[in-house]
């Protein structure tokens, strides 16, 4: 089957679906590969390298999608996009389901199958399909970098010959991949960072990247976030009081304020009021990463910047991982490919699109003539449920009582097992001869100094103290020794046979245990 | 030469052995260690060839040259693969000389109680040691012979079965004889009525028929275990050969060899100790041999075994940060201990992380695994022991199990009624990612399904370990 990328006709996107990186993989699969002339320029990817690649390149939008019977890209589809579709076809792509009736409908007319891109679910064998956390990780870095460029200081603080330049304070609100990516980037450019989140238990993550997360003085039954796939959802108004309260304490401190605080189907939470605007610092910059939604803020504008009256700058850009078209492009297009060998596990070239699997069944919305949205939920818990409370620690009583008993445990065994063993030997000296007895201490003594020095073994050097324990127990050669001037024929037959396998096994135990102690190196 | 010098090397050995065994608690340390042990065993040596009683000395001298020529021969030219079969094969010689040398002291009682008081007092040495011996001496003496030939025949038959099924000439399946332990507990009734009879008669033919029997049980006990429980058997085997040594210690009324033969057999029991709680199983349990029977249905394994090749392994460890290497018995199979080390050398390199996970039972004898990568020069430093690594597989990217699996299957914390379970296990699959190179989709020695397999993090990396290895380090520059 032959998948094709047209160019993306939205204005200003420069992503492009496919890469000669994915289209190699993709043709690796069986596929064959077309591409709309010029539809990687934007992302800097020109027509010759996709040739190299291996792929068709198709003059016009119409001739591929005629041509293909898989059509990935990138936005959302237009109608007239829709309109090329036919039954049969494949679209890949963002589709946002949950407000685009009208395209669902017209794709279920057409008979067309669509994968929203944006559907897919948040299950860890997905992960390498998840082409929201992938814009998103861009869209964070970006945020820093925008603000940065806005931004008249350094991030990291300096002491130079010319004076002391303070470290930028940066608050980031919502800790989402695309917050934690924002994080990332901001520590390490030096800049002191805040973030805070509705769910606690993202906390761990946030100090992991470096940032010092923000907790509200408040006591409220979080709800587990793993009961809404691993996303916030909306926060009761004492809550929110709580939050705005403590982000206007933050205000007039922090620098640069990054906001990406969404709630699924929903429009974004107002975060950051117009009152904190206006106690930060002129020269601040906020940077809204909800701006498409309507913003954390209600003086962004979408896809513009602006500048407020005491001079803190607003950006409201939209298209974060367009500006950055050949780092999205190359991650959407992994996306899109390892969603293709989902959908190709025979490696054949040939679409199994099986409704039985979690993913795919979770990321198609159309399917042969069916509007298959939204979706069942999906069998497996998209991340980890919250532990329950640990159960109470031991009071400080309770632990020394509990090392008492067993302290008397042990004595107890240990006297018991001395009052058994001293029973025993006692009853043996009895009955047993003098000279016996002279041997027995010797050999208890020394069963007793093993059992002391082996413990102390390392457990690498196992094998070596086989070999070595072997080669001394050839100590019976003594016996043999001892024997063999005998008068006896026989005995000293025998003796001489135990003298030879000792000689044997002393020569080879000593030197097989050198040979495997000297390979023995450190690094 | 004066008795007295014997008595005092025979205490400087013992001491030096001592040293010698305790020296190995570090790699550098039992360097040095070694030595003393050669030096004790040259000095025991000596002292008894100029020692009282010891006759022929150029005899012995030319023997044990020849032993040593022999013994050198093995030792240069085997390879560390091999060495579960040569450690078996030498308790077999120890276990055969304790037997003739158990014999021996019966052969010279009977020639010393046959004579009179005058000839008696012209002996010396050993007959003249047994000359002095009352009635009660005399019986204790006959128990301690035959106790020393006893496990000496149960060593020797059981290490020779265990050599042929760790070299692979005996099926390593366990196969009872019909009869099973009823057999063993004949066998050894009958050793105790032998060793009756024989106290009361004297005779050399219970004698015969007690190392009959001693040699019937090592036989039918070693064939009744499994390959993989090999490490417990030959670490038991280790601790009889002592033990014998000590019981003809006794017979010969010699300290060092007592000493000397408690020193190895408590050293065997440990290690068989060890052995057993690595497995989660009674010493007694791997002795009668097989896995007990399960408490109830074993959990379903859900979920489909993936497969992947050496380029997408090769991909993942170019990513990785830190990576665990698993090795188990069929590395050593394999003979991929080599090219494990070349491809941990060319990681290392990258400055990625890479370390061993050793399970104690990996492989056929204790401490088998850390042998085999000394041999291919992997430091040891970066080869840890299961409790010092088990904690830290959740912070790591890639773990690779090369040729293992009992030793890393969840089920046995998983599922109470796996047959495994409770067994100390390397909780390889909290990795981010692992890779399991395996022969075919069976499953292992035990039997047991492993559910590590099905994991969603766990990718099956089929075919040989070395062939595998070999087409991944063409990938990995």
């Amino acid at each position: 089957m032959k998948i094709g990328t047209p160019k993306e006709i939205f204005a200003g996107e420069s992503r492009v679906a496919m890469t000669p990186a994915s289209a190699l993989q993709l043709i690796k699969l069986g596929y064959e590969c077309a591409i709309e002339k010029g539809a990687g320029v934007a992302a800097g990817f020109s027509d010759d390298s996709y040739k190299e690649a291996g792929v068709e390149v198709i003059g016009t939008a119409a001739a591929l999608w005629k041509a293909c019977d898989i059509v990935a890209k990138v936005r959302q589809p237009e109608e007239v996009e829709l309109k090329r579709l036919t039954k049969g076809k494949t679209l890949i792509s963002f589709f946002n389901p949950a407000s685009n009736e009208d395209g669902m409908e017209m794709a279920k007319s057409k008979g067309a199958n669509v994968i929203a891109m944006e559907m897919v679910p948040r299950i860890s064998r997905a992960q390498k399909m998840d082409a929201l956390s992938s814009m998103a990780n861009i869209a964070g870095y970006r945020a820093v970098i925008e603000a940065g460029n806005n931004f008249g200081r350094f991030f990291t603080g300096q002491i130079t010959a010319a004076g002391k330049v303070p470290p930028a304070k940066v608050l980031v609100v919502g800790a989402g991949v695309a917050g934690l990516a924002a994080i990332g980037t901001s520590t390490s450019l030096g800049a002191i960072t805040y973030a805070f989140d509705v769910r606690p238990e993202v906390a761990e993550q946030v100090e992991s990247m470096g940032a010092e997360f923000v907790y509200l003085d408040f006591e409220e039954e979080q709800q587990d976030g793993a009961a809404t796939g691993g996303y916030a959802s909306v926060s009761s108004p004492e809550f929110r009081e709580a939050q705005l309260a403590k982000f206007r304490e933050l205000a007039p401190e922090v620098d640069i304020v990054i906001t990406t605080a969404l709630i699924p189907n929903r429009e974004a939470p107002e975060l950051w009021t117009e009152d904190m605007v206006q106690a930060m610092k002129p020269g601040s910059v906020i940077v809204d990463l909800a701006a498409e939604k309507g913003g954390n803020c209600k003086l962004t504008v979408a896809d513009e910047k602006i500048v407020t009256d005491n001079g803190v700058t607003i950006i409201g850009y939209t298209d974060f991982p367009s500006r950055m078209a050949a780092q999205s492009s190359t991650l959407y297009a992994t996306n899109i490919r390892h969603m293709m060998a989902d959908l190709t596990p025979e490696k054949d070239g040939q679409v199994n699109h099986d409704m039985e699997d979690d993913v795919i069944r979770g990321a198609t919305v159309t399917f042969e003539g069916e509007i298959t949205f939204p979706p069942p939920p999906p069998k497996v818990a998209a991340i980890a449920a919250q532990k329950k409370p640990e159960v109470k620690e031991k009071t400080s009583e309770e632990i020394k009582a509990e090392e008492a008993a067993a302290f008397k445990a042990q004595t107890r065994q240990q006297v018991t097992l001395l009052v058994v063993g001293g029973a025993l030997m006692l009853g043996v000296g009895l009955v047993a001869p003098a000279s016996f007895m002279q041997h027995f201490i010797v050999f208890v003594l020394a069963v007793f100094v093993g059992f002391q020095v082996i413990w102390n073994v390392s457990h690498s050097l196992h094998t070596p103290l086989m070999a070595v324990t072997n080669a001394i127990s050839s100590i019976i050669i003594l016996g043999a020794l001892m024997q063999i001037g005998s008068s006896s024929g026989l005995v000293i037959i025998l003796a001489a046979a135990s003298v030879f396998m000792a000689g044997i096994n002393i020569f080879g135990g000593f030197l097989v245990t050198r040979r495997m102690l000297a390979m023995f190196q450190k690094s | 030469m004066e008795f007295g010098f014997t008595t005092a090397a025979y205490v400087v050995a013992a001491v030096l052995f001592i040293l010698s065994l305790g020296g190995l608690s570090g790699q550098e340390s039992a360097k040095r260690a070694v030595w003393y042990g050669i030096v004790g065993m040259a000095l025991a040596v000596f002292a008894t060839l100029i020692g009282p009683g010891a006759g022929l000395w150029w005899l012995s001298v030319v023997l044990i040259a020849a032993g040593g020529l022999i013994g050198y021969q093995l030792a240069s030219k085997v390879e560390m693969t091999q060495m579960p079969e040569l450690v078996a094969g030498m308790h077999a010689l120890v276990g055969l000389a304790a037997v003739f040398v158990g014999f021996n002291a019966h052969f010279e009682l009977i020639n010393v109680m046959g004579m009179d008081a005058a000839e008696k007092k012209s002996l010396d040495g050993f007959a003249a040691l047994l000359a002095k011996k009352d009635a009660v001496e005399i019986n204790i003496l006959r128990v301690e012979a035959a106790l020393g030939i006893w496990i000496g025949a149960v060593t020797f038959t059981g290490s020779v079965i265990a050599y042929g099924k760790l070299s692979g000439r005996v099926t390593s399946a366990a196969t009872k004889l019909p009869g099973g332990h009823i057999l063993n507990a004949a066998a050894a009734a009958i050793s105790v009525i032998a060793l009756i009879m024989y106290l009361n008669s004297g005779n050399v033919l219970p004698l015969y028929i007690l190392t009959l029997m001693a040699l019937f049980i090592g036989y039918h006990l070693i064939m009744g275990i499994g390959g993989a429980d090999m490490p417990v058997v030959v670490s038991m085997l280790n601790s009889y050969s002592g033990w014998a040594a000590a019981a003809i210690g006794f017979s010969l009324g010699n300290d060092l060899l007592i000493v000397v033969g408690a020193l190895v057999g408590s050293s065997g029991a440990i290690l068989s100790y060890i052995m057993c709680k690595a497995m989660n199983r009674s010493f007694v349990s791997v002795i009668l041999g097989g896995f007990g029977g399960a408490a109830g249905p074993a959990m379903e394994v859900e979920g489909e075994q993936i497969a992947i090749d050496a380029e997408g392994v090769a991909t993942a460890l170019d990513e990785a940060d830190s990576v665990i290497i698993i090795p188990g018995y069929g590395m050593a199979v394999a003979q991929a201990q080599q090219n494990v080390a070349e491809l941990t050398r060319r990681l290392r390199a990258k400055g990625k992380e890479v370390r061993f996970a050793i399970h104690p039972v990996a492989g056929r004898l204790p401490g088998h695994m850390n042998v085999l990568l000394a041999e291919a020069k992997v430091p040891y430093d970066i080869v840890m022991e299961m409790d010092e690594i088990n904690d830290d597989f959740p912070e790591t990217d890639v773990a690779i199990v090369i040729g293992s699996n009992d030793i890393v299957n969840p089920a046995a914390q998983e599922d109470p009624n796996s047959p495994i379970a409770g067994m100390p296990v390397l909780e390889c699959w909290k990795a981010k990612q692992v890779f399991v190179s395996k022969r075919g989709q069976g499953t292992g020695y035990s039997g047991i399904e492993n559910p590590l397999f099905y994991k969603e993090n766990t990718r099956m990396f089929y075919g040989d370990a070395k062939a595998s290895l070999d087409t991944l380090l063409t990938m990995i520059q």
